[in-house]
C-alpha cells in the first residue's frame, strides 16, 4: 500500500517536471542569459565587506554613476559608519563639502545653497524624475540606494529541468545563505555589454545591447565602465571587471548597511539557541524518563 | 474551591493524572537550562528597549552651527537644537551690569554671571529656552527682572537667565557649545 | 486527583486573591494541572510554537509602528529609515517580516497535523472551525501587512487581490471602491490597511483564546485518535508538555534565526525594494509564498468569477470538513486508504504552491487544474466516500495500551487480537 503511494507520488513528480520543463523552455526563451556566481567577501554566514573595496566602489559611484543615478537613502555620514567604507570622519566632512545642497528658507523666506554637511543625503543629479527622463532619452536611471536588493539573477545548480532547478535552489539558497543574487546581477549587467547582433539591431535601436539586462536585451544606459576609466591610487588593477566588482560591493553595502552587524548578531544568536536547545533536550529527556509515552 | 477553580472545564469528564514520581530535584541541569532561558530573554529584550533611544538621524543632527554675525546688540535669535529652542542673546552692557550686581546669597540657584557665559564673550548669553519648572518656553525681555518670564506658572528669570521668583527650581539650562570663530558657534 | 481541582493555595495573598478573582486557580487548572494525553508527538508542539509566533509578531509589530508612517508619500522611506537609522531597526523588521512566514509554516504544519489525526472530528468541530477562523484572520493580516512597506509588490499585490472582489456581478465594483476608498489603491487604502493590520492580530489573539478554551473543554486529540479513558493515559501539562513545547519552540527558533539573520530576503520579493509606482506593473506578480496554493487555484479556472469562487471555496470547504469526513476512525494511522489519499493531498497542496509561483501558461495551467480538482475531490468526494468503503485497522482500546504496545511488541500483538 505504501509503495503504491510512493510510486504514485514519483510518477506525479516526474510527469509534473516534464510538463513544466516544456513550459519552462517556452517561458524563458527570451532571457536565457547564464548568470555566474561571483566570489564576494560579504557572502556566507561570516561574510564581511572589504573596506578598501567599498572605498574604491564609492569612488566609482562618485566619478561615474552619480552623474545620472541618485542614492537618496545614503547620507555622507554613512560613509564613516561602522560596517561600511569607514572613511575617516574628517575626510567625510571634506567629501561632503564638495557638494552644494539647497537649504532654507532663510529669514527672508528664500531658499539658498550651502555646502553639504555629513548629515546631508547624497544630492540627486536631477531635480525630479521627469528631468531625469528627458535627459536620458526617456529612460529613468533608477535610484541606486536599494538596487542590490531590488534586482535578482537566477543562479544555482542547473540540472537541466526547471522544476528540479527550482526545487534544488529553494533548498540550496537558504542552506548556503546565498543572498548575493542582486550583486551577481549588477556585476553581470556591468560587464556584459556586447556588439548588437545584426538580427536585433532594429529591436535595440538607439539603446544598447546587453544580454544580462533583466527586462529585454536593450538597455538605455550606455556602457558605463571601461578599463583605465577611474584612477585607483592603491595599486588595484584598473580594469572594467575590477571596477564593476568594486562598485557592486559598494551598492550592496548601500542596500544593506547593517549586513555585518546582522551576520555577527545572527551567529551569536544561533550559537546561543543551539546550546539552549541541547540543554532543553536533556532536560526534557530527564523529565520524561519516568513516563512511557 | 473545586467547583470554582476551572468549573468551566467539563467536570464530568474523567481527565486525571496518575500519581507518579515527579522529578522535583533542582539539579544542575534544570538550573543551567533555566539560567540560559533567563539570559536569552534578557538579551532579546534589549533591542526592543534600545529602539526607543534616539536613532542615527537624530544623533546626526545633534550638533548645529550658528552664525552670530547678523545678530545686533539687544537682539535675541532663537534656533532649534534637538527639537528645543535655544535663546542666543546679544546682551547690552546694562543687562550684563545688572546681572553682575546681584548678591549671590539672594539666588535660589546660586551662579555668577561669569559662570553662565564664555570668558571674553560676556555679551553672548546662550541658553536652552525651556522653563525649568515644567517645560514651557519663557518670553524674553519680560518679568520683574527684565530677563525672561514664563507665562505658564509665573517664573521670573533675570538678565543672566537665573531664576529669581516663581515655582521654577533652577536657572535656565545652558547647552554645550563652543566658539568656532568669533562669529560662529557650534552647539552640541 | 482530578487535574484542575488540585489547586490549594498556601500563600496568604493567593488565598485572598482566589476568593475575589480565581485567576491563579484558573492558570493552574488550564496550564499546570491540565491533563494531556501522554503520547503526543512533536507535531503537537506547533500549537505552542504558533502562540509564540503570535506574541512575537505583536511585540515586533508594536515596536515597528513607533517608527513607521502609513502615508503613501513616506511609507517606503520610513521602512528604510527603520532599516538604516533606528537602533536594531533592521533586526526588528526582519524579525517581523520573516516571522510572518514562520507563522504560516507553523500553521500549515498544525493544519496538516489536524487533518492527518482527524482532530476536526466530533467533539472537536468547534475547535476546528475556530482554527479556520484564525487561519482566515492570519491571511487577512499577512496580506495587509505586506502592503505597508509600499513597494511594487505591495502595491500590485493589493491591487490584484482587492480586484478579486470585482468578479462578483453588480455588487463587485462598489465593493472594490469601498475597499480602496477611491478609484485605485492609494493613500486611503494604505491607511485603512494599516489600521486593520494593527487591529486584526488582537482579534486573532481573542479567537486563539477561544480555540484554546474549546480544546480544553473537550481535551486534546492524540496520535491514536482514541479518547482519554483514565489517569493512566495522561500527564499534567506542567512540567511535561511545557518543557517539551519550549524545547520544540527553541529548535524552531534556530530555523527562524537562520532565515532572518542569514537569508532575510529569501522569502520576500526583490521588487518590493522598488517604491510603489501606479504607472508600472512588474512583469511577474506573485503574492507572498503562503498564498501561492490558493493563487494557483484562482488562476487554474479560466473564468474570472469561477476562479474567485474556487479560491474562496478552497478555504470555506474547511469549515464543513467535520461533516464531510464520514469515517468513524479519527487517526489516519488506522486508515490504510485514507492515509494514502492524505499524502497525495499533501503533495497536491505543495504542488499548487509551486505552480502559484510560476507563470500562468502552458503545462503549469494544466497541472494546476489537475491539482485543483484533486484538492476539492479530497474534501467533497474522497473523505465522504472512504468512510463507507474503507476497512480500518483495529484501534487500540486506550492510549495507555497503545503506548505499552509500542514499548513491547508482545503486548502489541496481544492488544490487536
Amino acid at each position: 500500500m505504501i509503495t503504491l503511494t510512493k510510486n504514485a507520488a514519483r510518477a506525479l513528480v516526474m510527469a509534473g517536471a516534464l510538463a513544466m520543463s516544456v513550459a519552462g523552455v517556452e517561458a524563458s526563451s527570451e532571457s536565457s542569459f547564464h548568470y555566474k556566481k561571483q566570489d564576494w567577501s560579504f557572502s556566507g554566514a561570516f561574510g564581511k565587506f572589504d573596506r578598501a573595496q567599498l572605498q574604491r566602489g564609492y569612488q566609482i559611484y562618485r566619478e561615474v554613476c552619480s552623474s545620472c543615478h541618485a542614492m537618496k537613502y545614503i547620507a555622507f555620514r554613512n560613509l564613516s559608519d561602522k560596517g561600511g567604507p569607514e572613511f575617516d570622519e574628517e575626510l567625510v566632512k571634506s567629501l561632503a563639502s564638495e557638494y552644494e545642497v539647497e537649504d532654507g528658507p532663510n529669514a527672508d523666506g528664500e531658499m539658498f545653497m550651502r555646502e553639504a554637511k555629513p548629515y546631508d543625503y547624497f544630492p540627486s543629479p536631477f531635480a525630479n524624475d521627469e528631468e531625469a527622463k528627458s535627459a536620458n532619452g526617456g529612460a529613468l536611471p533608477p535610484d541606486l540606494s536599494l538596487i542590490a536588493k531590488a534586482r535578482a539573477a537566477s543562479i544555482g545548480p542547473d540540472v537541466g529541468i526547471e522544476f528540479f532547478n527550482d526545487l534544488i535552489r529553494m533548498v540550496w539558497h537558504p542552506i548556503t545563505s546565498y543572498q548575493e543574487y542582486g550583486a551577481d546581477y549588477i556585476y553581470a549587467l556591468l560587464t556584459s555589454y556586447e556588439e548588437t547582433p545584426e538580427e536585433l539591431e532594429e529591436a535595440v535601436g538607439d539603446k544598447y545591447y546587453n544580454p544580462a539586462y533583466g527586462s529585454g536585451v536593450a538597455i538605455g544606459m550606455a556602457p558605463p565602465l571601461d578599463d583605465e576609466l577611474v584612477d585607483y591610487t592603491d595599486g588595484t588593477s584598473m580594469t572594467k571587471e575590477q571596477y564593476a566588482k568594486d562598485v557592486t560591493a559598494f551598492l550592496m553595502w548601500a542596500a544593506e548597511p547593517k549586513l555585518e552587524e546582522r551576520k555577527r548578531v545572527g551567529i551569536n544568536a544561533l550559537i546561543f539557541l543551539v546550546m539552549f536547545s541541547v540543554l532543553l533536550y536533556f532536560t526534557k529527556r530527564k523529565l520524561w524518563s519516568g513516563v512511557k509515552h | 474551591m473545586r467547583a470554582r477553580v476551572g468549573h468551566w472545564l467539563e467536570e464530568d469528564q474523567v481527565l486525571a493524572t496518575s500519581e507518579r514520581e515527579e522529578p522535583t530535584r533542582r539539579d544542575f541541569l534544570y538550573i543551567a537550562t533555566g539560567a540560559f532561558g533567563a539570559v536569552g530573554a534578557a538579551a532579546l529584550a534589549w533591542p526592543f528597549i534600545d529602539q526607543m533611544n534616539p536613532d542615527a538621524t537624530a544623533l546626526a543632527l545633534a550638533s548645529i552651527e550658528v552664525d552670530l554675525s547678523s545678530i545686533e546688540e539687544g537682539q535675541t535669535l532663537t534656533v532649534k537644537w534637538r527639537g528645543k529652542p535655544i535663546f542666543i542673546r546679544y546682551r547690552t552692557q546694562e543687562e550684563i551690569d545688572a546681572a553682575r550686581a546681584v548678591d549671590l546669597a539672594e539666588l535660589r540657584d546660586p551662579q555668577t554671571d561669569e559662570e553662565r557665559v564664555k570668558a571674553g564673550k560676556d555679551q553672548w548669553l546662550i541658553q536652552i529656552g525651556i522653563c525649568t519648572h515644567l517645560g514651557c518656553v519663557p518670553l524674553g525681555e519680560q518679568g520683574d527682572y527684565d530677563g525672561w518670564f514664563c507665562p505658564c506658572h509665573g517664573s521670573h528669570y533675570d538678565t543672566a537667565g537665573r531664576i529669581r521668583k516663581g515655582p521654577a527650581p533652577l536657572n535656565l539650562e545652558l547647552p554645550p557649545y563652543d566658539f568656532v570663530t568669533d562669529d560662529l558657534i557650534k552647539i552640541g | 486527583m482530578s487535574g484542575h481541582s488540585t489547586f490549594e493555595p498556601q500563600n496568604g495573598f493567593v488565598k485572598w486573591m482566589e476568593r475575589r478573582l480565581p485567576i491563579f486557580g484558573f492558570v493552574h487548572g488550564s496550564f499546570v494541572a491540565y491533563p494531556v494525553p501522554k503520547n503526543l508527538n512533536y507535531f503537537w508542539t506547533f500549537g505552542a510554537i504558533l502562540a509564540i509566533c503570535l506574541v512575537a509578531q505583536i511585540l515586533t509589530g508594536v515596536v515597528l509602528v513607533m517608527h513607521y508612517a502609513p502615508n503613501t508619500a513616506i511609507a517606503f522611506d520610513s521602512v528604510e529609515h527603520i532599516m538604516r537609522d533606528v537602533n536594531w531597526g533592521w533586526m526588528l523588521r526582519y524579525m517581523h517580516a520573516n516571522g510572518a512566514s514562520m507563522f504560516f509554516i507553523a500553521v500549515y504544519i498544525h493544519i496538516f497535523r489536524g487533518l492527518y489525526y482527524g482532530s476536526y472530528k466530533a467533539p472537536r468541530e468547534v475547535v476546528w472551525i475556530l482554527g479556520v477562523v484564525i487561519f482566515l484572520l492570519m491571511m487577512a493580516t499577512g496580506f495587509m501587512g505586506y502592503v505597508l512597506p509600499w513597494g511594487q509588490m505591495s502595491f500590485w499585490g493589493a491591487t490584484v487581490i482587492t480586484n478579486l472582489f470585482s468578479a462578483f456581478p453588480i455588487i463587485g465594483d462598489p465593493i472594490v471602491e469601498l475597499l480602496w476608498g477611491g478609484f485605485a489603491v492609494d493613500n486611503a487604502t494604505l491607511n485603512r490597511f494599516f489600521s486593520l493590520h494593527y487591529l486584526l492580530p488582537f482579534m486573532l489573539a481573542a479567537v486563539v483564546g477561544l480555540h484554546i478554551w474549546a480544546f480544553h473543554v473537550v481535551g486534546n486529540n492524540n496520535p491514536t485518535g482514541v479518547e482519554v479513558k483514565d489517569s493512566q493515559d495522561t500527564v499534567p501539562f506542567t512540567p511535561y508538555y511545557t518543557v517539551k513545547d519550549i524545547f520544540a519552540a527553541v529548535v524552531f527558533l534556530v530555523f527562524f534565526a537562520w532565515m532572518m539573520f542569514m537569508v532575510p530576503n529569501f522569502m520576500g520579493h526583490p521588487d518590493n525594494y522598488i517604491p510603489a509606482d501606479p504607472m508600472v506593473t512588474p512583469p511577474h506578480i506573485v503574492p507572498e509564498w503562503y498564498f501561492l496554493p490558493f493563487y494557483a487555484i484562482l488562476r487554474a479556472i479560466p473564468d474570472k468569477l469561477g476562479g474567485v469562487l474556487a479560491m474562496f471555496g478552497a478555504i470555506l470547504v474547511l469549515f464543513v470538513l467535520p461533516w464531510l469526513d464520514t469515517s468513524k476512525v479519527r487517526s489516519m494511522s488506522y486508515r490504510p486508504l485514507g492515509k494514502q489519499f492524505f499524502w497525495i493531498f499533501v503533495i497536491v497542496c505543495l504542488g499548487l504552491g509551486y505552480l502559484g509561483g510560476k507563470p500562468a501558461e502552458g503545462g503549469y495551467i494544466l497541472w494546476a487544474r489537475i491539482f485543483t480538482v484533486y484538492y476539492f475531490a479530497y474534501f467533497l468526494v474522497i473523505l465522504p466516500v472512504l468512510g463507507f468503503i474503507e476497512k480500518p485497522k483495529p484501534v487500540p482500546a486506550s492510549i495507555n495500551e497503545a503506548v505499552l504496545a509500542k514499548h513491547s511488541a508482545v503486548v502489541g500483538a496481544d492488544s490487536k487480537a
